[in-house]
Protein backbone atom coordinates (compact mmCIF):
# COMPACT_ATOMS: atom_id res chain seq x y z
CA UNK A 1 0.00 0.00 0.00
CA UNK A 2 1.21 3.44 -0.84
CA UNK A 3 0.65 6.06 1.78
CA UNK A 4 -1.54 8.75 0.28
CA UNK A 5 0.31 11.73 1.67
CA UNK A 6 3.43 10.46 0.03
CA UNK A 7 1.93 10.73 -3.43
CA UNK A 8 3.24 14.28 -3.47
CA UNK A 9 6.71 12.89 -3.95
CA UNK A 10 7.60 13.60 -7.51
CA UNK A 11 8.61 10.67 -9.62
CA UNK A 12 11.62 12.76 -10.67
CA UNK A 13 12.86 12.60 -7.11
CA UNK A 14 12.90 8.82 -7.27
CA UNK A 15 14.48 8.73 -10.68
CA UNK A 16 17.24 10.97 -9.45
CA UNK A 17 17.95 8.63 -6.58
CA UNK A 18 18.38 5.71 -8.97
CA UNK A 19 20.65 7.87 -11.02
CA UNK A 20 22.88 8.51 -8.00
CA UNK A 21 23.02 4.84 -7.23
CA UNK A 22 24.03 4.05 -10.77
CA UNK A 23 26.61 6.76 -10.65
CA UNK A 24 28.08 5.33 -7.47
CA UNK A 25 28.07 1.85 -8.95
CA UNK A 26 29.77 3.19 -12.07
CA UNK A 27 32.47 4.77 -9.96
CA UNK A 28 32.90 1.57 -7.94
CA UNK A 29 32.98 -0.54 -11.09
CA UNK A 30 35.53 1.80 -12.61
CA UNK A 31 37.67 1.59 -9.50
CA UNK A 32 37.42 -2.20 -9.42
CA UNK A 33 38.33 -2.64 -13.06
CA UNK A 34 41.24 -0.24 -12.75
CA UNK A 35 42.55 -2.35 -9.92
CA UNK A 36 42.21 -5.29 -12.25
CA UNK A 37 40.08 -7.42 -9.98
CA UNK A 38 36.36 -7.97 -9.83
CA UNK A 39 35.37 -9.54 -6.56
CA UNK A 40 32.49 -12.03 -6.73
CA UNK A 41 29.26 -10.74 -5.23
CA UNK A 42 28.68 -13.01 -2.26
CA UNK A 43 26.59 -10.45 -0.36
CA UNK A 44 23.24 -11.71 -1.65
CA UNK A 45 23.73 -15.30 -0.54
CA UNK A 46 24.72 -14.40 3.01
CA UNK A 47 21.66 -12.26 3.76
CA UNK A 48 19.41 -13.40 6.59
CA UNK A 49 16.03 -12.05 5.54
CA UNK A 50 15.67 -12.38 1.78
CA UNK A 51 12.12 -13.75 1.71
CA UNK A 52 10.42 -11.44 4.17
CA UNK A 53 7.12 -10.13 2.77
CA UNK A 54 6.59 -6.40 2.33
CA UNK A 55 4.10 -5.25 4.93
CA UNK A 56 1.44 -2.58 5.02
CA UNK A 57 2.36 1.12 5.06
CA UNK A 58 5.44 0.64 2.95
CA UNK A 59 5.93 3.52 0.58
CA UNK A 60 7.28 3.04 -2.89
CA UNK A 61 10.10 5.49 -2.43
CA UNK A 62 13.61 5.65 -3.68
CA UNK A 63 15.49 3.69 -1.05
CA UNK A 64 18.72 5.15 0.35
CA UNK A 65 21.91 3.28 -0.52
CA UNK A 66 22.78 0.72 2.17
CA UNK A 67 26.26 2.21 2.44
CA UNK A 68 24.81 5.59 3.31
CA UNK A 69 22.25 4.29 5.80
CA UNK A 70 24.86 2.10 7.48
CA UNK A 71 27.70 4.61 7.68
CA UNK A 72 25.99 7.74 8.88
CA UNK A 73 24.57 6.93 12.29
CA UNK A 74 24.07 8.82 15.51
CA UNK A 75 25.06 6.33 18.16
CA UNK A 76 26.38 8.36 21.07
CA UNK A 77 26.86 5.17 23.12
CA UNK A 78 29.95 4.70 20.96
CA UNK A 79 30.87 8.15 19.62
CA UNK A 80 29.36 11.41 18.48
CA UNK A 81 30.99 10.85 15.08
CA UNK A 82 28.54 9.43 12.53
CA UNK A 83 31.02 7.30 10.59
CA UNK A 84 33.32 6.10 13.38
CA UNK A 85 30.32 4.38 14.97
CA UNK A 86 30.46 1.72 12.24
CA UNK A 87 33.83 0.46 13.44
CA UNK A 88 33.37 1.12 17.16
CA UNK A 89 30.05 -0.77 17.33
CA UNK A 90 31.61 -3.94 15.91
CA UNK A 91 32.61 -5.05 19.39
CA UNK A 92 29.03 -5.25 20.60
CA UNK A 93 27.90 -8.84 21.19
CA UNK A 94 24.29 -9.16 20.09
CA UNK A 95 23.80 -12.89 20.82
CA UNK A 96 22.59 -14.05 23.22
CA UNK A 97 20.31 -11.08 23.90
CA UNK A 98 17.49 -10.76 26.36
CA UNK A 99 14.86 -8.15 26.97
CA UNK A 100 13.40 -7.45 30.40
CA UNK A 101 9.72 -6.55 30.59
CA UNK A 102 8.77 -4.55 33.68
CA UNK A 103 6.01 -2.48 35.20
CA UNK A 104 2.28 -2.34 34.59
CA UNK A 105 1.81 -5.62 32.77
CA UNK A 106 0.66 -9.13 33.66
CA UNK A 107 3.50 -10.91 31.94
CA UNK A 108 6.78 -9.47 33.15
CA UNK A 109 10.25 -10.97 33.36
CA UNK A 110 13.29 -11.51 31.21
CA UNK A 111 12.82 -13.02 27.76
CA UNK A 112 15.31 -14.27 25.24
CA UNK A 113 15.21 -12.31 22.00
CA UNK A 114 14.81 -15.50 19.96
CA UNK A 115 11.66 -16.36 21.93
CA UNK A 116 10.25 -12.90 21.26
CA UNK A 117 11.04 -13.33 17.57
CA UNK A 118 9.21 -16.69 17.48
CA UNK A 119 6.00 -14.99 18.52
CA UNK A 120 6.18 -12.14 16.03
CA UNK A 121 5.79 -12.37 12.29
CA UNK A 122 8.55 -10.64 10.39
CA UNK A 123 7.74 -8.19 7.61
CA UNK A 124 9.50 -5.47 5.67
CA UNK A 125 8.52 -1.83 6.02
CA UNK A 126 10.00 0.83 3.80
CA UNK A 127 9.87 3.94 5.92
CA UNK A 128 11.12 7.44 5.65
CA UNK A 129 13.47 8.39 8.50
CA UNK A 130 13.92 12.06 9.46
CA UNK A 131 16.62 13.11 11.91
CA UNK A 132 16.23 16.16 14.15
CA UNK A 133 19.46 17.39 12.53
CA UNK A 134 17.50 17.94 9.29
CA UNK A 135 18.68 15.01 7.18
CA UNK A 136 16.56 12.12 5.99
CA UNK A 137 16.72 8.72 4.38
CA UNK A 138 14.41 5.91 3.27
CA UNK A 139 15.13 2.56 4.90
CA UNK A 140 13.71 -0.91 4.21
CA UNK A 141 13.42 -2.21 7.78
CA UNK A 142 12.77 -5.83 8.71
CA UNK A 143 10.87 -6.43 11.94
CA UNK A 144 7.44 -6.64 13.46
CA UNK A 145 4.62 -4.50 14.78
CA UNK A 146 5.48 -2.94 18.14
CA UNK A 147 1.86 -2.93 19.30
CA UNK A 148 1.30 -6.62 18.60
CA UNK A 149 4.45 -7.47 20.48
CA UNK A 150 3.57 -5.32 23.48
CA UNK A 151 0.10 -6.86 23.74
CA UNK A 152 1.67 -10.27 24.34
CA UNK A 153 2.87 -8.99 27.72
CA UNK A 154 -0.71 -7.99 28.65
CA UNK A 155 -0.23 -4.38 29.81
CA UNK A 156 -2.74 -3.41 32.52
CA UNK A 157 -5.08 -0.42 32.46
CA UNK A 158 -2.47 1.47 34.49
CA UNK A 159 -0.02 1.32 31.59
CA UNK A 160 -0.23 4.80 30.07
CA UNK A 161 3.27 4.93 28.66
CA UNK A 162 5.95 2.54 27.57
CA UNK A 163 9.61 3.18 28.32
CA UNK A 164 12.54 1.65 26.42
CA UNK A 165 16.12 1.40 27.67
CA UNK A 166 19.34 0.78 25.73
CA UNK A 167 22.09 -1.52 26.96
CA UNK A 168 24.52 0.08 29.43
CA UNK A 169 27.99 -1.38 28.98
CA UNK A 170 30.73 1.27 29.07
CA UNK A 171 33.42 -1.40 28.53
CA UNK A 172 32.13 -1.89 24.99
CA UNK A 173 30.02 1.21 24.50
CA UNK A 174 32.92 3.56 25.05
CA UNK A 175 30.85 6.67 24.41
CA UNK A 176 29.05 5.92 27.67
CA UNK A 177 32.27 6.75 29.53
CA UNK A 178 31.73 10.41 28.72
CA UNK A 179 28.79 12.35 30.07
CA UNK A 180 27.40 13.79 26.83
CA UNK A 181 24.03 12.23 27.72
CA UNK A 182 22.70 10.60 30.86
CA UNK A 183 23.23 6.84 30.44
CA UNK A 184 21.61 4.47 29.76
CA UNK A 185 19.65 6.02 26.90
CA UNK A 186 15.93 6.05 27.59
CA UNK A 187 13.08 6.66 25.18
CA UNK A 188 9.34 6.40 25.49
CA UNK A 189 5.96 6.52 23.80
CA UNK A 190 2.46 7.14 24.95
CA UNK A 191 0.54 3.83 24.96
CA UNK A 192 -1.67 4.83 22.01
CA UNK A 193 1.42 5.82 20.01
CA UNK A 194 3.09 2.51 20.80
CA UNK A 195 -0.05 0.62 19.77
CA UNK A 196 -0.29 2.44 16.46
CA UNK A 197 0.26 0.02 13.57
CA UNK A 198 3.02 2.23 12.10
CA UNK A 199 5.19 1.82 15.22
CA UNK A 200 7.72 -0.87 14.46
CA UNK A 201 10.40 -2.99 16.10
CA UNK A 202 13.28 -3.71 13.75
CA UNK A 203 15.74 -6.56 13.84
CA UNK A 204 16.99 -6.09 10.31
CA UNK A 205 17.31 -3.81 7.32
CA UNK A 206 18.11 -4.24 3.63
CA UNK A 207 17.19 -7.97 3.74
CA UNK A 208 19.74 -8.66 6.44
CA UNK A 209 20.13 -8.44 10.20
CA UNK A 210 20.74 -4.94 11.55
CA UNK A 211 24.34 -3.78 11.44
CA UNK A 212 25.48 -3.11 15.01
CA UNK A 213 25.75 0.64 14.39
CA UNK A 214 22.12 0.72 13.24
CA UNK A 215 20.88 -0.63 16.57
CA UNK A 216 21.29 -4.41 16.51
CA UNK A 217 19.83 -6.65 17.63
CA UNK A 218 16.58 -4.84 18.41
CA UNK A 219 15.60 -1.23 17.82
CA UNK A 220 12.50 0.89 17.66
CA UNK A 221 11.34 2.64 14.48
CA UNK A 222 8.76 5.41 14.82
CA UNK A 223 8.67 6.93 11.33
CA UNK A 224 6.59 10.03 12.15
CA UNK A 225 8.95 11.14 14.91
CA UNK A 226 12.51 12.47 14.82
CA UNK A 227 15.13 9.73 14.65
CA UNK A 228 16.32 10.02 18.25
CA UNK A 229 13.01 8.48 19.39
CA UNK A 230 13.93 5.29 17.53
CA UNK A 231 16.06 3.86 20.34
CA UNK A 232 18.70 1.23 19.62
CA UNK A 233 19.93 -2.01 21.28
CA UNK A 234 16.90 -2.31 23.57
CA UNK A 235 17.34 -4.36 26.75
CA UNK A 236 14.36 -3.20 28.79
CA UNK A 237 10.74 -2.31 28.16
CA UNK A 238 8.74 -0.90 31.06
CA UNK A 239 5.04 -0.07 31.16
CA UNK A 240 4.43 2.98 33.31
CA UNK A 241 1.70 5.27 34.52
CA UNK A 242 3.89 8.37 34.30
CA UNK A 243 5.53 9.93 31.27
CA UNK A 244 9.10 8.58 31.05
CA UNK A 245 12.00 11.03 31.32
CA UNK A 246 13.68 10.47 27.97
CA UNK A 247 17.42 10.97 27.35
CA UNK A 248 17.41 14.00 25.07
CA UNK A 249 14.50 15.61 26.86
CA UNK A 250 16.44 15.27 30.10
CA UNK A 251 19.62 16.81 28.69
CA UNK A 252 18.03 19.75 26.83
CA UNK A 253 14.30 20.05 27.63
CA UNK A 254 13.84 23.29 25.67
CA UNK A 255 15.27 21.70 22.52
CA UNK A 256 13.96 18.13 22.61
CA UNK A 257 10.50 17.26 23.85
CA UNK A 258 8.89 13.95 24.73
CA UNK A 259 6.79 13.84 21.57
CA UNK A 260 9.41 14.89 18.97
CA UNK A 261 6.93 14.58 16.11
CA UNK A 262 8.39 15.68 12.78
CA UNK A 263 7.02 19.16 12.20
CA UNK A 264 8.33 21.63 9.61
CA UNK A 265 6.41 24.45 11.28
CA UNK A 266 8.13 24.19 14.64
CA UNK A 267 11.81 25.08 14.48
CA UNK A 268 14.44 23.67 16.71
CA UNK A 269 15.57 26.59 18.93
CA UNK A 270 18.81 26.74 16.92
CA UNK A 271 17.80 25.72 13.41
CA UNK A 272 14.92 25.47 10.97
CA UNK A 273 13.08 22.17 10.53
CA UNK A 274 11.29 23.16 7.33
CA UNK A 275 13.65 21.29 5.00
CA UNK A 276 15.79 18.18 5.02
CA UNK A 277 18.94 17.00 3.29
CA UNK A 278 18.47 13.63 1.54
CA UNK A 279 21.30 11.24 2.38
CA UNK A 280 23.19 10.03 -0.67
CA UNK A 281 22.01 12.89 -2.85
CA UNK A 282 24.55 14.76 -4.95
CA UNK A 283 25.88 18.07 -3.72
CA UNK A 284 23.69 19.95 -6.22
CA UNK A 285 20.39 18.44 -5.05
CA UNK A 286 18.33 21.00 -3.16
CA UNK A 287 16.92 20.06 0.22
CA UNK A 288 13.40 18.66 0.22
CA UNK A 289 10.47 20.17 2.03
CA UNK A 290 9.81 18.38 5.32
CA UNK A 291 6.26 17.09 5.74
CA UNK A 292 4.26 17.23 8.94
CA UNK A 293 4.50 13.91 10.81
CA UNK A 294 7.12 13.06 8.17
CA UNK A 295 4.35 12.40 5.64
CA UNK A 296 2.42 10.01 7.88
CA UNK A 297 -0.12 12.59 9.03
CA UNK A 298 -3.11 10.80 7.50
CA UNK A 299 -2.39 7.91 9.84
CA UNK A 300 -1.16 9.52 13.03
CA UNK A 301 -2.45 13.12 13.21
CA UNK A 302 -5.54 11.91 15.08
CA UNK A 303 -3.34 10.78 17.99
CA UNK A 304 -2.61 14.42 18.71
CA UNK A 305 -6.06 15.95 18.15
CA UNK A 306 -6.56 18.95 20.41
CA UNK A 307 -2.89 19.16 21.36
CA UNK A 308 -0.86 22.29 20.74
CA UNK A 309 1.90 20.92 18.54
CA UNK A 310 4.15 23.94 19.00
CA UNK A 311 4.00 23.51 22.79
CA UNK A 312 4.09 19.71 23.05
CA UNK A 313 7.32 19.35 21.14
CA UNK B 1 71.57 27.76 0.67
CA UNK B 2 71.26 31.42 1.46
CA UNK B 3 68.90 32.55 4.15
CA UNK B 4 66.75 34.22 1.54
CA UNK B 5 66.36 31.10 -0.63
CA UNK B 6 65.56 29.06 2.49
CA UNK B 7 62.64 31.29 3.38
CA UNK B 8 61.39 31.49 -0.21
CA UNK B 9 61.34 27.70 -0.46
CA UNK B 10 59.64 27.50 2.95
CA UNK B 11 56.94 29.83 1.72
CA UNK B 12 56.30 27.73 -1.38
CA UNK B 13 56.07 24.57 0.74
CA UNK B 14 53.74 26.31 3.17
CA UNK B 15 51.52 27.42 0.28
CA UNK B 16 51.25 23.89 -1.10
CA UNK B 17 50.54 22.43 2.35
CA UNK B 18 47.87 25.05 2.99
CA UNK B 19 46.16 24.26 -0.28
CA UNK B 20 46.20 20.50 0.33
CA UNK B 21 42.96 20.28 2.37
CA UNK B 22 41.17 22.06 -0.46
CA UNK B 23 42.62 19.71 -3.09
CA UNK B 24 41.68 16.66 -1.01
CA UNK B 25 38.11 17.91 -0.64
CA UNK B 26 37.92 18.65 -4.35
CA UNK B 27 39.12 15.12 -5.05
CA UNK B 28 36.48 13.83 -2.63
CA UNK B 29 33.75 15.72 -4.50
CA UNK B 30 34.86 14.48 -7.91
CA UNK B 31 35.16 10.85 -6.85
CA UNK B 32 32.06 10.94 -4.63
CA UNK B 33 33.92 9.93 -1.49
CA UNK B 34 32.55 12.45 0.97
CA UNK B 35 30.08 10.02 2.54
CA UNK B 36 26.32 10.02 2.91
CA UNK B 37 26.07 13.77 3.46
CA UNK B 38 28.74 15.33 1.23
CA UNK B 39 27.53 18.92 1.70
CA UNK B 40 27.88 18.57 5.45
CA UNK B 41 31.34 17.02 5.09
CA UNK B 42 32.45 19.88 2.83
CA UNK B 43 30.84 22.54 4.96
CA UNK B 44 32.25 21.33 8.30
CA UNK B 45 35.67 20.59 6.91
CA UNK B 46 36.01 24.02 5.27
CA UNK B 47 34.85 25.67 8.48
CA UNK B 48 37.41 23.71 10.48
CA UNK B 49 40.21 24.80 8.16
CA UNK B 50 39.13 28.44 8.24
CA UNK B 51 39.31 28.34 12.03
CA UNK B 52 42.64 26.51 12.02
CA UNK B 53 44.22 29.12 9.74
CA UNK B 54 42.74 31.90 11.82
CA UNK B 55 44.39 30.40 14.91
CA UNK B 56 47.64 29.81 13.06
CA UNK B 57 47.63 33.44 11.90
CA UNK B 58 47.18 34.58 15.48
CA UNK B 59 50.02 32.32 16.58
CA UNK B 60 52.61 33.89 14.28
CA UNK B 61 53.34 37.02 16.29
CA UNK B 62 53.67 35.13 19.61
CA UNK B 63 55.90 32.54 17.92
CA UNK B 64 58.04 35.25 16.42
CA UNK B 65 58.45 36.90 19.80
CA UNK B 66 59.21 33.66 21.63
CA UNK B 67 61.63 32.24 19.07
CA UNK B 68 63.05 35.59 17.89
CA UNK B 69 62.84 34.34 14.28
CA UNK B 70 61.76 37.52 12.59
CA UNK B 71 61.13 35.87 9.19
CA UNK B 72 58.04 34.16 10.61
CA UNK B 73 56.14 37.38 10.08
CA UNK B 74 56.42 36.79 6.33
CA UNK B 75 53.95 33.94 6.68
CA UNK B 76 51.27 36.05 8.33
CA UNK B 77 49.63 37.46 5.21
CA UNK B 78 49.44 34.08 3.49
CA UNK B 79 48.03 32.41 6.59
CA UNK B 80 45.39 35.11 6.94
CA UNK B 81 44.48 34.86 3.28
CA UNK B 82 44.12 31.09 3.57
CA UNK B 83 41.80 31.61 6.54
CA UNK B 84 39.77 33.93 4.29
CA UNK B 85 39.93 31.44 1.40
CA UNK B 86 38.54 28.58 3.51
CA UNK B 87 35.99 30.86 5.19
CA UNK B 88 34.82 32.02 1.73
CA UNK B 89 34.38 28.44 0.53
CA UNK B 90 32.62 27.58 3.80
CA UNK B 91 30.25 30.51 3.19
CA UNK B 92 29.78 29.59 -0.50
CA UNK B 93 28.95 25.98 0.32
CA UNK B 94 26.29 27.19 2.75
CA UNK B 95 24.74 29.72 0.37
CA UNK B 96 25.19 27.80 -2.87
CA UNK B 97 24.89 24.13 -1.97
CA UNK B 98 23.03 24.01 1.32
CA UNK B 99 20.56 26.76 0.42
CA UNK B 100 20.81 26.28 -3.38
CA UNK B 101 21.17 30.10 -3.73
CA UNK B 102 17.55 30.41 -2.62
CA UNK B 103 16.72 33.76 -1.03
CA UNK B 104 13.51 32.24 0.31
CA UNK B 105 15.46 29.58 2.19
CA UNK B 106 17.97 32.15 3.41
CA UNK B 107 15.19 34.30 4.86
CA UNK B 108 13.52 31.26 6.40
CA UNK B 109 16.61 29.63 7.91
CA UNK B 110 18.99 32.37 9.00
CA UNK B 111 16.77 34.14 11.56
CA UNK B 112 16.05 30.74 13.14
CA UNK B 113 19.74 30.00 13.62
CA UNK B 114 21.67 32.31 15.91
CA UNK B 115 24.89 30.45 15.12
CA UNK B 116 24.51 31.19 11.41
CA UNK B 117 24.05 34.89 12.18
CA UNK B 118 27.28 34.78 14.19
CA UNK B 119 28.98 32.94 11.31
CA UNK B 120 27.91 35.58 8.80
CA UNK B 121 29.10 38.28 11.19
CA UNK B 122 32.49 36.56 11.47
CA UNK B 123 32.82 36.37 7.71
CA UNK B 124 31.89 40.03 7.31
CA UNK B 125 34.78 40.92 9.65
CA UNK B 126 37.23 39.00 7.48
CA UNK B 127 36.30 40.75 4.23
CA UNK B 128 37.91 44.17 4.98
CA UNK B 129 40.98 42.40 6.30
CA UNK B 130 41.41 40.40 3.09
CA UNK B 131 40.79 43.50 0.95
CA UNK B 132 43.46 45.50 2.77
CA UNK B 133 45.98 42.70 2.94
CA UNK B 134 48.21 43.95 0.11
CA UNK B 135 51.51 45.71 0.76
CA UNK B 136 50.17 48.78 -0.98
CA UNK B 137 47.16 49.01 1.30
CA UNK B 138 49.35 48.39 4.31
CA UNK B 139 51.53 51.37 3.39
CA UNK B 140 48.63 53.61 2.44
CA UNK B 141 46.73 52.98 5.67
CA UNK B 142 49.77 53.12 7.94
CA UNK B 143 48.74 53.25 11.56
CA UNK B 144 45.09 52.73 10.66
CA UNK B 145 46.04 49.40 9.09
CA UNK B 146 47.26 48.13 12.45
CA UNK B 147 44.04 49.29 14.08
CA UNK B 148 41.85 47.76 11.37
CA UNK B 149 43.59 44.42 11.50
CA UNK B 150 42.87 44.10 15.19
CA UNK B 151 39.43 43.02 13.95
CA UNK B 152 40.94 39.57 13.57
CA UNK B 153 40.80 39.21 17.38
CA UNK B 154 37.06 39.74 17.31
CA UNK B 155 36.73 37.42 14.32
CA UNK B 156 38.51 34.63 16.17
CA UNK B 157 36.23 35.01 19.17
CA UNK B 158 33.06 35.08 17.10
CA UNK B 159 34.24 32.11 15.01
CA UNK B 160 34.53 30.08 18.20
CA UNK B 161 31.11 31.25 19.39
CA UNK B 162 29.69 30.22 15.99
CA UNK B 163 31.14 26.74 16.46
CA UNK B 164 30.11 26.35 20.11
CA UNK B 165 26.55 27.37 19.34
CA UNK B 166 25.91 24.89 16.56
CA UNK B 167 27.09 21.73 18.33
CA UNK B 168 24.31 19.49 19.62
CA UNK B 169 25.94 18.19 22.77
CA UNK B 170 29.58 17.24 22.51
CA UNK B 171 31.46 20.51 23.03
CA UNK B 172 34.96 19.01 23.13
CA UNK B 173 36.24 20.29 19.78
CA UNK B 174 34.90 23.85 19.92
CA UNK B 175 36.20 24.10 23.49
CA UNK B 176 39.70 23.17 22.30
CA UNK B 177 39.55 26.07 19.82
CA UNK B 178 38.14 28.33 22.52
CA UNK B 179 41.10 27.51 24.77
CA UNK B 180 43.54 28.09 21.92
CA UNK B 181 42.05 31.48 21.04
CA UNK B 182 42.04 32.40 24.71
CA UNK B 183 45.76 31.60 24.96
CA UNK B 184 46.64 33.44 21.74
CA UNK B 185 44.76 36.56 22.71
CA UNK B 186 45.91 36.26 26.32
CA UNK B 187 49.51 36.34 25.15
CA UNK B 188 48.90 39.76 23.63
CA UNK B 189 47.64 41.10 26.94
CA UNK B 190 50.34 39.57 29.11
CA UNK B 191 53.39 39.92 26.88
CA UNK B 192 53.66 43.77 27.01
CA UNK B 193 53.44 43.62 30.82
CA UNK B 194 56.33 41.15 30.96
CA UNK B 195 58.31 43.15 28.45
CA UNK B 196 57.98 46.29 30.57
CA UNK B 197 59.12 44.45 33.67
CA UNK B 198 62.03 42.96 31.81
CA UNK B 199 63.09 46.37 30.59
CA UNK B 200 62.71 47.91 34.04
CA UNK B 201 64.97 45.26 35.46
Amino acid sequence: MIIKTLSEIKSSEITKETHFKNRRKLIKAAAASTAGLLLPDISQAAKAYINVPIGKYSATLGVTDFEDAANYTNYYEFTTNKTDSTVLARGLKTTPWSVTIEGEAEKTGTFQLEDILKNNLLEERIYRFRCVEAWSMVVPWIGFSLGKMLKQFKPTSKAKYVEFTTLYDPDIMIGQRSKVLHWPYVEGLRMDEAMHPLAFMATGMYDDILPNQNGAPLRLVVPWKYGFKSIKAIVKIRFTEKMPLTAWNRSAPNEYGFYANVNPNVSHPRWSQSRERILGASIFTPKRQTEIFNGYGAHVAKLYAGMNLSKSI
Amino acid sequence: MSRKTFWTISKVIFFILSLTPFLLLLYGVITDQLGANPIETLHFSLGDWALRFLCLGLAITPLKKITAIKELIRFRRMTGLFAFFYASLHFLVYIGLDLSFSLEQFIDEVPKSPYIIVGLFTYSLLIPLALTSTKGMQKRLGRQWQQLHKLVYLAAISAVVHYLWLVKLDLTEPLIYAALVFLLLGFRVIEPVFRKKYRAN
